[in-house]
């Protein structure tokens, strides 16, 4: 991955383009109302000399808008609505005619093939009403990394337009299952966060449950019954070296990192009752931060540092409470029918994602730290284990069908319950843990 | 008309007997077959699972050890006193109903339950030990209360003896 090479060049209007009338971009939305129309966007070509370059620059565009449109948040206008026949990166839009088909925004690129054998992408983006260029980059790579450069540039048009931060250029880990139902085959499983460049971590001889990606790094934590009882392992993904993280009497699960990645915070099981207790990795320092004959488990650090979200059952049923990073007194925040659980802190803060069961069904959802504004986005025979998308924008999770040939699938939606569909894998897929933006 | 009605009643009456047994069968083990239980040696894991009993079940969400759970572990237990060499993992297992997480917990609990209960009965701690599988490992795979009441569940696994 560190063979891409990015240079944050800003690409220059073209010349006879008219100056952009205003820097901040008079596309830019508020995308969480209820009423929501898409960004639409033109994106006529991404030129190249005939050859690797052009047949580069195609595949580039189609991963640019697969990202896009698959967003929810935009759509392509067809090439049959252009009146302005756009045929060079250096052309001028006529922002009169793109207007008249409403575009919003029009994006072209161009790739080449350097003397040194790199690719060099660079693209423009346009408002057509604001008239004006908004964003233009350029990135060197290794040609291999294409898709990495369609990522990146459909996060640069993304973040211009939307106002959100960026997310495509990012990966999922998650447990790919196969075999029968009582006895599946589980293996960690690695991919983009649209499906491609897909392989497997593990082989799939032990079994293997919630990988969890740190917020800084490439490294996972994960469940394993390799020794019998389940522990955590600690991953690197990019090297394939991997320890367990500590010798724990009993079971030790539900692992989250700190969001500066020095700490995990994680359940520590010892004759029968579950508690939660954080460790400073460099040094493996434990230490205790619930103390109660409940179950408390599933804890997540907010995106300060500062309190852990987690479940318990000291109430009687699983519910969702809220208690400083050092532990001590928990404050319970939800409160609606049901049992509530795997409660995740959004990466900006603002909403904490949960899974709620009751009445036959299990949902997915969010709501705010003080258990407010509760919206389920997602329920199922079996809807559970969110994640966030490093921008705080998209949640994955999954769903198990039910009975004997029952098969649980990836799925993601939209934070505001709009654009819900289902990951490609190769197979049914569990437990997915969206790592952060690649560097 | 007349047969319909009966047959509404006799499934009634089935109905009626299957809510009222508080416990599944607790000696059901894998590959139970009564023609071949004369035949097994005493000290056997097939006796252990078949006759004996090698697991107990729990209500939803629950690790309370039912009355017929107790029973067959007192059995254990005494089986356990007569084949010294033998020594006991305890499968904590969940149905599919509960967050993984929670499952594990939970299966933990249910594990420790049965552990408890086998030392409190004069077993010697040393000879058991206890691992949670959460949801991981169901043993019925229909989505129904009948599938699900078998799956909440700790297993007495023997090891140290002969099989059958």
């Amino acid at each position: 991955m560190t063979r891409l090479l990015i240079a944050l060049l800003l690409i220059l209007p073209a010349l006879s383009a008219p100056r952009a009338q205003t820097n901040d971009g008079a596309l830019e939305i508020t995308v969480a109302g209820g009423e929501f129309e898409p960004i639409s966007l033109a994106a006529p070509g991404f030129f190249g000399a005939p050859g690797a370059a052009a047949d580069l620059a195609q595949r580039i565009r189609g991963v640019v808008l697969a990202n896009l449109e698959g967003s929810g948040l935009f759509r392509a206008v067809p090439p049959e609505a252009f009146i302005q026949q756009i045929d060079d990166f250096d052309s001028a839009p006529r922002y009169a005619d793109w207007q008249a088909i409403n575009a919003d925004a029009l994006l072209t690129g161009r790739a080449s093939i350097e003397a040194d054998g790199r690719l060099l992408v660079q693209f423009r983006l346009f408002d057509n009403f604001a008239q004006g260029q908004v964003e233009g980059l350029q990135f060197f790579a290794d040609p291999a990394e294409w898709r990495r450069i369609g990522h990146k540039i459909a996060d640069a048009v993304y973040a211009r337009l939307t106002g959100e931060g960026p997310y495509f250029d990012s990966r999922i880990v998650y447990v790919h299952e196969s075999g029968p139902k009582g006895q599946r085959v589980k293996r960690l499983a690695v991919m983009d966060q649209d499906g491609e460049n897909h392989r497997f971590l593990t082989d799939g001889r032990q079994l293997v449950v919630t990988p969890r990606f740190s917020p800084v790094d490439q490294d996972l934590l994960y469940i394993s019954f390799e020794r019998g009882e389940p522990q955590i392992y600690l991953l690197n993904i990019a090297t394939g070296q991997q320890e367990i993280l500590g010798n724990f009497p009993g079971m030790s699960f539900a692992p989250r990192f700190s969001p500066d990645g020095r700490q995990v915070v994680m359940s520590l099981e010892q004759g029968g009752n579950t508690d939660i207790y954080v460790m400073e990795l460099a040094t493996r320092r434990l230490t205790r931060l619930t103390d109660s004959p409940a179950i408390e488990t599933a804890p997540s650090f907010s995106p300060d540092g500062r309190r852990i979200v987690f479940e318990s059952d000291r109430g009687g049923g699983q519910q969702i409470y809220i208690m400083s990073a050092s532990g001590g007194p928990a404050t319970r925040i939800s409160f609606g029918q049901g049992r509530y659980g795997t409660p995740v802190w959004s990466p900006r803060g603002d909403l904490i994602a949960f899974t709620k069961s009751g009445g036959g069904q299990f949902a997915v959802g969010v709501m705010r730290e003080d258990g407010s504004d509760e919206r389920i986005l997602d329920a199922s025979f079996l809807s559970e284990g969110p994640t966030w998308s490093p921008n705080g924008r998209v949640i994955s999770f999954f769903r198990e069908s039910a009975g004997a040939n029952g098969a649980a699938s990836l799925w993601s939606v939209d934070i505001t319950g709009r654009n819900l569909k289902r990951l490609t894998v190769p197979g049914a897929g569990s437990d997915p843990a969206w790592s952060p933006l690649l560097p | 008309m007349t047969s319909t009605f009966k047959m509404t009643l006799m499934a009634g009456a089935a109905l009626l007997l299957a809510a009222c047994s508080e416990e599944p069968p607790e000696a059901s083990g894998p590959g139970g077959n009564p023609s071949a239980i004369g035949a097994l040696d005493p000290a056997s894991v097939a006796y252990f699972q078949q006759t004996v009993g090698d697991r107990v079940f729990f209500e939803t969400d629950s690790s309370r050890l039912t009355a017929a759970g107790q029973q067959t572990l007192v059995r254990q237990a005494a089986w356990l006193a007569e084949n010294p060499a033998v020594n006991v993992v305890v499968e904590g297992h969940a149905d599919e109903r509960g967050t993984r997480e929670y499952n594990l917990a939970l299966g933990a609990r249910r594990a420790e339950a049965a552990r408890a209960f086998l030392a409190a009965q004069g077993v010697a701690p040393s000879r058991l030990r206890t691992i949670s599988y959460g949801k991981e490992r169901p043993e019925q795979l229909c989505s129904a209360e009948n599938c699900w009441s078998q799956n909440r569940r700790a297993v007495s696994v023997v090891a140290g003896a002969p099989t059958s």
